[in-house]
């Protein structure tokens, strides 16, 4: 943690991370109105007003308060979506990395056909079949994160499994998923964790985009990428209905690399290049 | 060279496959979905489209004839306007293809000099700006960044038009329907470009070779063009094909938000109407696309840098 704060950027994120996250947490408390409460006389107020500082949308609603309760959803599909990436890139890269031979081959060439699509969309495809709603959003945007957790997986129990502490522990009649579980994982998390931090903003674009297109967590919900998208039919008469919550999203994004780049300092410099 | 081309043909197959799988995971069955807003469907129509769309036969069965279809070329039809899809996806794909294009273009061309100016004068201001907006530029989402452009340099300055293509005979509507959508699906692949750019020179930079270069008094520029930077060519190659493949998929969204014809529109629309065969198409040679570039990017190696060989 010391290392940490000494890094002015990698604080900064941090900070950032942990005000939004509490915002989110406590928007019920904190909003100043109702997300969804439409108040049609007073639509489209511009930013400033004491009780709107955030100004209101083409439904009167506040721009303020659908920030607030907006962050909950890309916070939600970022942090679920990458656990679930973990989780099954773990999976793959732990079974691929320690077994080799053909069940290697298999899995990595099932990592190359989901490289061959783009992030954003192998999640539109996934979404469009599936259907949407929060959890397959959340399934969606985990699969299309799985390749660069199985490929740093992998690579890492390759580099591990040879080492002597893992031969010792062999010898003392460690079974494989001991071997893997106990002492070769354990190994390997600093990366993990560093890589999870970096995903999870590549994840909250992902999401924001979905909602942006109408594929995510559809109106009246408020999300970030939806809030975007609804306000692009008022950009000239009031833009801030699109821009605040874009601005919303990129520092959310930015204050993840921040810290996650920062982490990776701290951790594991080796990682460096990673995760983009 | 040629072991490299055959390495592709599984992943192709699983791409594919990987179609194939999808459209069959899809809730509900395809017929009922195709007719399901028209009224009068009797349970005769039904089934005599299912026979028709041959879902009646037994899955592996579909599945060699889909893959047989797809080789030939054959995608199917829309279930919308039952047009073929191969033909609606060459009819769409110059458009993506000039702003897939036009944004790589821009982001080398504003990218690697800027990298290369940020390496060279290492924590001079311009090597803080460079980083600093990178970092911006790489945070935000495509999608605000083309709203943005459109409100203050189409809506407030009126220099660009807003939206569509531009009509195909006259070459002066045509680009200046693409500046804007280049400028904002192009920024972040400049942005990270010039990322590493600037480290993978800075890495080459401290090597021996280049001390030598400058010790036998090559002049700097020199240095860096000749020496440098053909040195710490293979990682700048490799982001931009990567990037690539994540700038095709931020056509998906570009197009949308400029009202641009083209692939990502037409997936977009095609899963806004269930038309299944029409989004699996597209996404499947989106996919082909990819593999194809990161083919060449790992062919270009052996040319880059002469020790690599495929044999």
């Amino acid at each position: 943690m010391r290392v940490l704060w000494g890094r002015r950027s990698a604080a900064i994120g941090l900070v950032i991370v942990v005000a939004i996250v509490t915002a989110a947490a406590f928007a019920p408390w904190i909003a100043p109105h109702d997300p969804v409460q439409q108040r049609l006389l007073g639509r489209l107020r511009p930013p400033g007003a004491p009780a709107h500082p955030l100004g209101t949308d083409n439904f009167g609603r506040d721009v303020l308060s659908r920030l607030l309760f907006g962050s909950r959803i890309s916070i939600l599909v970022g942090v679920v979506s990458v656990a679930i990436a973990a989780g099954v890139g773990i999976l793959f890269g732990l079974l691929g990395g320690y077994y080799g031979g053909v069940l290697d081959q298999w899995l990595m060439r099932l990592i190359d056909i989901l490289i061959a699509f783009p992030v954003v969309l192998l999640a539109i495809a996934i979404v469009a079949f599936l259907g949407g709603g929060l959890l397959n959003l959340m399934l969606a945007v985990g699969i299309s994160s799985v390749p660069p957790f199985a490929r740093l997986v992998r690579s890492e129990v390759i580099s591990q499994r040879g080492r002597d502490y893992v031969e010792a522990a062999r010898a003392l009649g460690a079974g494989h998923g001991r071997l893997m579980g106990r002492h070769i994982l354990p190994n390997s998390m600093s990366a993990i964790v560093v890589l999870s931090t970096l995903r999870i903003s590549t994840a909250i674009l992902t999401e924001s985009s979905l909602s942006f297109l109408g594929l995510g967590v559809g109106p009246p919900t408020p999300t970030w990428g939806n809030m975007v998208a609804e306000g692009t039919k008022f950009l000239q008469t009031a833009p801030w209905i699109s821009i605040v919550p874009g601005a919303a999203i990129m520092l959310m994004v930015l204050a993840f690399n921040l810290f996650g780049d920062g982490l990776r300092d701290a951790l594991d410099p080796r990682l460096k290049g990673e995760g983009g | 060279m040629f072991h490299r081309v055959l390495v592709t043909i599984p992943t192709v197959l699983g791409v594919v496959t990987l179609a194939f799988v999808l459209i069959h995971v899809a809730p509900g069955d395809p017929a009922e979905l195709l007719l399901g807003d028209y009224v009068g469907v009797t349970p005769q129509v039904l089934s005599e489209l299912r026979e028709y769309l041959g879902l009646g036969l037994p899955l592996p069965v579909q599945y060699v004839k889909y893959v047989t279809n797809v080789l030939r070329g054959d995608l199917g039809r829309s279930f919308r306007t039952n047009q073929s899809v191969a033909s609606e996806i060459i009819g769409q794909a110059p458009f993506t293809l000039a702003l897939a294009a036009a944004g790589i273009i821009l982001a080398v061309t504003v990218g690697i000099p800027t990298g290369i100016v940020a390496a060279v004068r290492r924590n001079s201001l311009a090597d803080y700006a460079t980083t600093t907006v990178a970092m911006f530029w790489l945070a935000s989402p495509g999608f605000w960044f083309g709203i943005l452009l459109i409100y203050f340099l189409a809506y407030r300055l009126g220099w660009f038009p807003v939206f569509g293509a531009g009509t195909w005979d006259n070459w002066r509507s045509l680009l200046a329907h693409l500046a804007l959508p280049a400028v904002a699906i192009g920024v972040r692949s400049a942005a990270l470009i010039a990322r590493m750019t600037r480290s993978a020179l800075l890495e080459v930079l401290s090597q021996d070779y280049i001390r030598t270069a400058r010790a036998k008094g090559l002049a700097g520029g020199a240095v860096i063009l000749r020496h440098a930077l053909r040195n710490a060519a293979i990682p700048i190659v490799t982001i931009i094909g990567l990037d690539i493949a994540y700038l095709l998929g931020g056509a998906v969204v570009t197009e949308t938000v400029f009202s641009r014809p083209g692939l990502g529109k037409l997936v977009v629309d095609a899963i806004h109407a269930r038309d299944y065969p029409m989004v699996q198409g597209a996404i499947m040679v989106f996919a082909f696309g990819i593999l194809l570039i990161n083919l060449l990017v790992d062919l270009s190696y052996a040319f880059i840098d002469p020790r690599v060989r495929y044999s």
